[in-house]
Order: structure tokens, then sequence, then C-alpha cells
């Protein structure tokens, strides 16, 4: 009885998520990658991106988009189909993207999204890496006299996004505290922002580096601040559709490329004279030694295009986090042999 | 077998022919999509249950009517979203339908700046597409509102401030007792109307109903509290200080913001709609109606409540159904500014935090569809009972 009645609910809603994708996913397994043999032949790569995260994804008043993510869409697309430029971002909304992904809709999804167990094993995704280590925290007025979240009181009204890990990290938090608090979750950063600013509520938390840029957007930016404590671990990272192994290898060693080119000192600007580099690990990265990019059904040059088009991690942190004034200090997203925790699998 | 029988030129068969054809042709496609969903979804590693539904939600929702916090179930969650809606909903539809049969009625005022407000009112609101209302409301007007230490002080009962309006708790004793005796009280009146019916049909008596049931509404409850033992006291909201320069109220309970945005919004919109509903209901009744009934001896508000309004009613009851299931649906707005309805709680965040899409969204959707029937049903059921009884 249960099974005929799920099937009716099936049968009739079906169309709405998944009538878009009537080719479904690659094989596991083979070495073909429908995914793609599509982005080939469309001739840009789909890949979905914030609505407006400064830093992360953002687009300027002519619709350029940039940012760390945008990075990563745009190193997939050099890698893939020799341009960086090439790529179609779609704006997700947090709620949405996962379905967006998963319908093939998009192909990457680069949304300063946290790698969490239940969204990696449970809901047809795979992380591939993390191209950014955030925490979540709090920002607060500056005249409240709150330093510390010890400061916090019964009655505290706190503005977040829905369908966020910071929805549920925030009520852990306030639990584990014993403190009573509203929580205030919009859809859109820009109303938070907004009802944040209008005093609808007493302190605004998602990422750190979320709150760094969303503080630029408030009247009176120099009049909130940060609050130091961290209340968790959130690995923020590009995710690929389940299934299509190929084509998570090549977005996973898209981004591992640029970690590792930084590691080794290869940059947008030096990377073609390299070539006859006397260090065979940066041979590899410049294509001049092995045949890395077969692996995936590339040209054995992808990774030069990466790096000479998109340039390397520390390239694209510097410009569009430090310098925009959103995290000028790199914390733990700085190399492994520098103090920091990036540290990628050799590309060999 | 006689192949006469199956003759294309018999009318009844010719009749099925069409009809067996857009079946067979519906239940292809219905089949081609769930098969080509169960297809991908098992490509994707995408399971298909509704198990979910009993697991802990592990997120807080600001606005509840039913006890919640995060360790309840994402069902429960699901009952707060639905209630949250239904109360938005009620609440919109009993203001729009108030400030509509005002506005309606001034439209039809022979007072020229009465009338001419009525009709700016309508084009205007009309006309703007209700997010955008919603987003005025919530975010323009809302701005305008004080922060709870200058709060908009009501006798000290009472403060509408930026975070909310916080109003007095009502603390029973012995509520149940209470709600025996409202519903005695309407079973009372109800058989004093049929009373006074018989009396007026009967003996020609007019009894004064309105004064006497007014009286028994206030007798009866007021005897629960003397002689039964009911009592209500109110916790007054405190003001409280939360950091140097934020507070917030205490005790009392709290109305949102985003419910009040949603409702002003919801009902400003659906007024309009409902205001030129009722003004075509009171012109479509002939002027003949009022003059005959007025020489055969009416007062004036006779006039209206026994010759005009119910012609008027069967002309402003269907489509002012069709306004009602619109401000319902419309209610899903309600996410944009974080109220927490049944999209925002359950089509929204619950979805994000189990990705079952599938099946959040028709749950959502046969939700919105049984809520939408059970208003027909409803204004049909009254409609029909205004309709002309033909004889």
């Amino acid at each position: 009885m249960m099974k005929s009645i799920k099937t009716w609910i099936l049968v009739g809603f079906a169309s709405l998520l998944l009538v878009a994708c009537g080719q479904g996913g690659g094989g596991a397994g083979s070495k073909k990658s429908k995914t793609l043999d599509n982005t080939k032949k469309a001739g840009f790569v789909k890949c979905g991106v914030s609505q407006g995260l400064p830093g992360f994804s953002n687009a300027d008043a002519s619709g350029n988009w940039s940012g760390i993510d945008v990075d990563v869409c745009r190193a997939v697309a050099a890698a893939v189909l020799g341009d960086a430029d090439k790529v179609k971002y779609t704006p997700l909304s947090a709620a949405e993207r996962f379905t967006a992904l998963t319908s093939g809709e998009i192909d990457v999804l680069a949304r300063n999204t946290t790698w969490t167990l239940s969204r990696d094993a449970d809901i047809g995704l795979t992380f591939v890496g993390v191209n950014f280590y955030d925490g979540q925290g709090f920002m607060v007025r500056k005249n409240s006299g709150i330093n510390s979240v010890n400061d916090f009181k019964d009655g505290i009204s706190a503005c977040t996004n829905t369908g966020t890990t910071t929805e549920l990290n925030m009520r852990d938090f306030f639990n584990s505290k014993n403190i009573k608090y509203e929580p205030i979750a919009f859809e859109k950063a820009d109303e938070v922002v907004q009802a944040y600013d209008a005093g609808r509520c007493d302190t605004y938390t998602t990422d750190k580096s979320g709150l760094a840029a969303q503080r630029t957007k408030l009247s009176a930016p120099d009049d909130h601040k940060v609050l130091p404590e961290t209340i968790s671990k959130e690995p923020l990272g590009p995710v690929v559709r389940q299934g299509d192994s190929v084509w998570e290898d090549i977005v996973r060693w898209s981004l591992n490329t640029m970690i590792e080119a930084e590691e080794y000192g290869v940059n947008s600007s030096n990377a073609s004279s390299l070539k006859d580099s006397d260090n065979p690990a940066i041979k590899r990265l410049v294509g001049a030694e092995g045949e890395l990019g077969a692996a995936f059904g590339l040209d054995n040059d992808w990774s030069l295009r990466i790096i000479e088009q998109v340039g390397n991690y520390g390239e694209s942190y510097k410009k569009h986090i430090a310098d925009t004034g959103i995290l000028p200090n790199r914390g733990p997203n700085e190399l492994w042999t520098k103090g920091g925790i990036l540290y990628v699998p050799p590309a060999r | 077998m006689n192949l006469k029988k199956i003759n294309i030129e018999n009318k009844k068969i010719r009749d099925l022919i069409p009809q067996v054809l857009t079946v067979l042709t519906l239940i292809s496609v219905i089949f081609y999509f769930a098969t080509n969903a169960q297809i991908n979804m098992g490509n994707r590693g995408i399971s298909f249950g509704f198990g979910f539904l009993s697991q802990e939600a592990s997120f807080d929702i600001a606005f509840s009517l039913i006890e919640f916090d995060g360790s309840y179930s994402y069902g429960r969650a699901f009952l707060v979203g639905l209630l949250n809606t239904i109360l938005v909903s009620v609440i919109g539809i009993f203001l729009a339908t108030i400030l509509g049969v005002i506005v309606g009625v001034a439209r039809l005022s022979d007072n020229y700046l009465i009338a001419k407000t009525a009709e700016w009112y309508v084009e205007i609101f009309r006309n703007i597409p209700l997010i955008l209302q919603i987003f005025f409301w919530y975010f323009a007007a809302l701005r305008a509102l004080p922060s709870p230490e200058n709060a908009i002080n009501f006798y000290d009962i009472s403060y509408l401030t930026i975070k909310g309006w916080y109003i007095p708790k009502f603390v029973w004793i012995n509520f149940d007792i209470f709600c025996y005796s409202l519903i005695l009280a309407f079973v009372s009146i109800y058989f004093l109307y049929r009373y006074a019916k018989k009396q007026r049909e009967e003996f020609g008596k007019i009894l004064p109903t309105f004064t006497l049931s007014l009286g028994i509404l206030i007798l009866i409850p007021l005897f629960s509290f003397l002689l039964l033992g009911v009592s209500l006291t109110f916790n007054y909201p405190e003001l409280k200080q939360l950091s140097e320069t934020s507070y917030t109220y205490e005790n009392g309970v709290s109305i949102i913001p985003e419910l009040m945005a949603l409702a002003l919004a919801l009902s400003m919109y659906t007024a309009t709609f409902i205001a030129e509903n009722v003004r075509a209901g009171v012109m479509g009744v002939g002027k003949g109606q009022k003059e005959a009934a007025a020489s055969i001896g009416l007062t004036k508000g006779q006039i209206l409540k026994l010759v005009v309004m119910p012609q008027a009613l069967r002309i402003i009851i269907p489509p002012t159904t069709n306004q009602y299931l619109n401000l319902t649906k419309n209610s899903s707005l309600a996410a944009a500014i974080a109220y927490p309805d049944m999209v925002l709680v359950f089509a929204k965040t619950a979805l994000m935090q189990t990705g079952r899409a599938i099946e959040i969204i028709s749950i959502t959707m046969l939700t919105y569809l049984s809520l939408s029937i059970s208003i027909s049903l409803l204004m049909n059921w009254y409609n029909k009972k205004m309709a002309i009884k033909e004889k």
C-alpha cells in the first residue's frame, strides 16, 4: 500500500525536478564522462554560484563574475575548454543549489558550500575538496559593549540565512550555552543585511568570511564588529553530482593544481617560462613532463592553462579576499609549508 | 464477437474514442515522468521515502503556535509551518474582507472626496506587485518603528517596536470551562434567533435579537468567571537590557514584525479586488428593487439587509472566493521576509537540510491544494445558502 502511494506521488510530481535532465549522469566506473562530453559540446562550463558574496562569487555592474569560487569554475573551463571565460554562471540561493546540481541545471557548484557528511553521502552529491577553510562567527554593533559570545543574554535575536548549516550551528551553540534566542532566517543574504542594519536583530551570524564581506554592505560598516569566537568548522568547497567520477576528478584536480602551483611558486606570469625547469614536479605542473591530462581525457597543457589564465591559489586569494579587505590575513588558508592547513595530494 | 458492435458510426463508440485516447496519453505521459525520475534518482544514488519526516529537525523556528524547538521532528516543523500559513491567511482574509467592504461601499459614496480616495487606493494597491508591497511594509515601514527602549507605548500594556509588537500574555485557569461556556452562549444565541424568527413570522412580533444575543454572549462567560473558578491574569511585557545599547521585552507575547508586514501587505492588496467585487455586487442590484422596498414601508436599514445585500452577495461571493484563494496562495511569498510559513520552514529549510526535493515539494503542493479546496468548499456552501431558492 505504502509502495503504491509512493509511486503515485512520484508519478504526479516527478516532472518537477527531473524533467529538465532526460539524459542522466554518466555511468560510474567508465572512462567516458557524459558531463565532460556535454560540456565540450555546449562550449561552456555550467557553474552554480552565489547570488552575490564579495570575495567568493560576486557580479560587477556589467555582469562579470569574480571571486575565489568563480576561479574554480574558470579553472575547470580553462582545463576542459581551453578558455577560462567559457563559463555560464547560474546564481543560486542556498535552498536551490543542490537541486540545481542534481537535476543537471549546473555541473559544478562553487558556492561557498560547507562539506558535511549528510550532504556528501545522502543526497547524490560529491565534494571534491576545500577551497576555503571557514568557521561561523557573530557580528554585533560596536556600541553594544558585547565583546564575546559570553556576553549574549536570553532574548537575543539572531538573523541568518535559511537552509544553511549556519542555522543548525546556531541552535547547537545557543543550546549549549543555555541561551534563549529568536532565530530570524531569511532566504537571501541581502535581506539579512537589511534586517540587521534596521535593528531587527541584535546579531548577524554566518561564516566569518561572509560576515566580513557582508559588513561592507552595511550603511555604516565601522559601527559593527565580528566577535573573536568561531563556533563551527566550515570547510567550503566545490561540489559535483555523484556518479560521474571522471568529471569529479577533473574538478578536484583543477582546484588542486591551483594550490600545488602556489606551493611550487608557479604563477600566471612565470608558468610558461618554467617548461624547462629542473624540478620535475614543476615540469609536470606546466605540462612539460608526464601524460597526466590523458587520465581524464584532456591534453597535457590543461594545468598550464589553469595557471596562466586563472593563476595559482595565492594569486586568487590575494586578488579577491586580501586586496578587497575582506580577510587580509590568510589564517588556516595558508599553505601547509607556511603554517596553514592547505595541503593537496601530489600531482603525479 | 460481433464486429458490427464496434462500429465507428455508432455514436456511443465515436464519443468514447477521444476520451480513451486522452486518458491513455495522460497515463503514458505520467508513466514517462515517473520512470524518468526513478532512473535519474537511481543514477544519482538518491533514495525516495518519507522516513525523514520523523527525524529530528535540529533547527529552530522564531514563531510557532504550537510548542517547537529543534529537537522535534521534520513532521512537526511542517505542522508549525502549516499553522503559520493558516494563521496569516485567516488574519489576511479577515482584514481584507473588512477593508474591502468599506472601500467598495466608499467608492459608491456621493461624497466626492471619499469616493475618489477609495478609487485611488484601489488603483494604486491593485497595480503594484505584491512582493514589492511586502518589502515596502517590512523594510520601509519597519525601519520607521523605534527600538525597544523607545517603544510606542500603549498605556504600559503593549509596546510596538522594530523587533515586534509585544502584548500581554494571557494566563488562564480552567480555560476549558471558559470554552464550554462560550459554546453554550453561541448555542443559546442560535435558539434565540430561531425563536425570534418564529415570533416574527407567526405573531408579527419583532424581538431585539441583537441586544439580547450580546447580553447572552457577555453574561454566560461572566457567569463562568464568577462561579465556576475560571480566572484570567495577564503577564505584561517588561523591558530587558540585552547589552549596553540593545533591549528587548520579556514575559509578554511577541507578534513578530514579519507577521504584521505580511498580513498588512496581503490584506491591503487583496482588499482592492474585494472592494471591486463589492462595488459590482451593490451596483448589480436594480434601482427598482430599492424603490419597491421603500414603497412597502421598509426602513433604510431593512432595505439594505433584506433586499439589497441578499442579492448583492450572490454577485459578490464567487469572485471573492477566488480572492481568498489567491490570498492564501500568495502567503507563500512569506519566505522573502523570513515569516516562517510552510514554504520557508518546510519547502526551503527542511528541503535544504534533507535534500528530499520530490517528497517535500509534493507534500507542500498537496497541502496547498487541500487548503484551497477547503476554502472553496466552504465558500461554495455559503454561496449556495445565499443563492435564490427557487421553488
